[in-house]
């Protein structure tokens, strides 16, 4: 069956090509909104408990919300095509990015903060120097999350027209082609290890030599 | 040097206020203990000195200058700032976090990077060893040394320290309070030290200030607030053997007799505390020990009875 699907590969390279640039393309453009939207949002929310609660239990609904269902949501208000799909895998991408951009800087240790406010160190520099280094690898783990289930969640642009990987599986789905479903699924899964490994040795890249384990 | 007039501080929601009309004159160089029961203002009164805390009411002057409408930012800039958990930044190296202050001074790097050399030797942390470590490879002393060498980074005459020594072993505690202690005295710093240990603040304090509920008690030098107690609470506070603790400040030197004693009582040095020839005259159970200097020679006698006068009534009233 492998050596089927790679035939049907062989068969269709243009349109395999196509397919796959879409669907990194899509997903990185997605994980790029996400992060503008999250970075802000959660670093504003960090600072204010109650806004922190809020962010945190929307991010948590977001979360158990079934990516087809949003796909569902977002078809009948703005139809199909690569704009829905773009929204709808951003809105899958930002609970992670916002949890664990919040839960990063509420977990740098206050007397630490205490210690900078003492010093004589404004907020921005704080936030700057202190907050977001010690923040950084927690902040990093949520994009090595959002960036797997967005990759994985692409295929199911396939569903409103967004291309992408996805179109191999569903069209695979409707003729049961197997060999056909698998040229879709097989890149999904390397693609996603492959991000889930990149970002996981630029999250020890970016953790501060002092906080490593020894 | 600093002086407090009618500071007031009150925490929403709180019925009673944190800090109620406290007022608290501070000379240059001396180290001011605030102490107290849990909750009597201390950390409050201050945490208001560099507006970590704003005051309700009040007036807080440094060196003649009041800071109440200064920049708060600029303000802890020019305070030293000494806290219990330390709080090192743990991403940066040694060298990086002793060099906060100065950085944001905006020193130029050739005279940081020396300031910073200095100061570790002098909290005696060899800055060839110690310099490129991390918080985390540091015992809790050293982090405490360094804490203490970065608030001193930019030399400035006022240092706060709240609690700095709460955190360590004993043995650890008494090492860095004599060490401390000296170099303070030696930088000629002012400092306000707040802690809840009546030994810490015996041993380390100029002067004491003993609050209870936003308000000063009673502040005085460690002798006077053992030997008088302005109330009940002082007393109960300072301790029951507040007349042995007493004799631990004092040199037996201030308190011999010229005069020879016999050849077979016990002799005391001259820089020993009352509390240690007590021992040792009981250790021998004698009445009189002979008085000797550094060079070994006794030309005067510490006696009972002179301890035991020391103990009761103070060789002259001190405020």
């Amino acid at each position: 069956m492998l050596a089927a699907a790679w035939d049907y590969l062989l068969a269709h390279p243009q349109q395999f090509a196509k397919a796959f640039a879409m669907h990194v393309a899509l997903s990185a453009a997605a994980l790029a909104l996400a992060t503008a939207i999250a970075f802000p949002l959660g670093v504003a929310a960090a600072r204010r408990p109650a806004l922190a609660l809020a962010a945190v239990s929307v991010a948590n609904l977001g979360r158990t919300l079934p990516s087809l269902a949003v796909l569902a949501l977002v078809m009948p208000l703005l139809g199909t095509g690569f704009a829905p799909s773009l929204f709808a895998l951003t809105l899958l991408a930002l609970p992670p990015l916002l949890l664990n951009t919040i839960v990063g800087l509420q977990g740098v240790d206050p007397d630490v903060v205490d210690a900078a406010r003492g010093m004589g160190m404004t907020p921005r520099t704080i936030l700057r120097r202190i907050e977001l280094p010690l923040a950084l690898p927690v902040m990093f783990a949520g994009l090595r999350t959002a960036a797997v289930q967005v990759i994985s969640g692409a295929v199911l642009a396939a569903f409103i027209g967004g291309g992408g990987l996805g179109d191999f599986i569903t069209a695979g789905i409707a003729m049961m082609a197997w060999p056909q479903i698998l040229v879709g699924a097989i890149p999904v899964t390397l693609l996603a290890l492959a991000a889930d490994f990149l970002f996981g040795r630029l999250q020890r890249r970016l953790t501060p030599v002092g906080l490593r384990a020894a | 040097m600093i002086a407090l007039e009618g500071l007031t501080k009150r925490f929403p929601g709180a019925s009673a206020p944190a800090v109620d009309a406290l007022s608290l004159d501070i000379g240059a160089g001396e180290i001011c203990v605030l102490i107290g029961p849990s909750g009597c203002g201390k950390t409050t009164t201050m945490r208001m000195i560099n507006r970590m805390i704003e005051p309700d009411a009040g007036r807080i002057a440094i060196d003649g200058r009041d800071v109440t409408a200064a920049d708060p930012v600029l303000l802890r800039r020019s305070i030293g700032y000494v806290i219990q958990q330390v709080g090192l930044f743990p991403h940066l190296t040694i060298a990086e976090n002793v060099a906060t202050v100065p950085v944001l001074l905006g020193w130029p790097a050739a005279r940081v990077a020396r300031r910073v050399d200095e100061l570790l030797a002098r909290v005696d942390m060899p800055p060839e060893r110690y310099r490129d470590r991390y918080p985390r490879e540091l015992s809790g002393g050293q982090k405490q040394r360094v804490g203490v060498a970065r608030a001193l980074a930019a030399d400035p005459p006022v240092m706060l320290m709240d609690e700095p020594f709460g955190a360590l072993d004993p043995l650890t505690r008494a090492a860095l309070q004599d060490e401390f202690l000296r170099l303070l005295h030696e930088l000629g710093k002012t400092i306000v030290f707040v802690t809840h240990d009546i030994d810490e603040a015996l041993k380390m304090g100029t002067r004491i200030a003993l609050l209870r509920a936003g308000r000063v008690v009673q502040y005085a030098r460690p002798e006077t607030l053992l030997a008088q107690p302005a109330d009940a609470f002082v007393g109960e506070f300072v301790g029951a053997d507040r007349a042995l603790k007493r004799l631990a400040l004092l040199r037996v030197a201030d308190h011999a007799t010229p005069g020879r004693a016999r050849a077979d009582a016990p002799a005391v040095g001259s820089g020993a505390s009352l509390r240690e020839a007590l021992a040792a005259l009981l250790a021998a159970d004698a009445d009189v020990a002979a008085v000797v200097d550094a060079a070994g020679s006794s030309a005067s006698t510490i006696s009972l009875a002179a301890i035991r006068a020391a103990a009761v009534a103070p060789r002259r009233a001190e405020a």
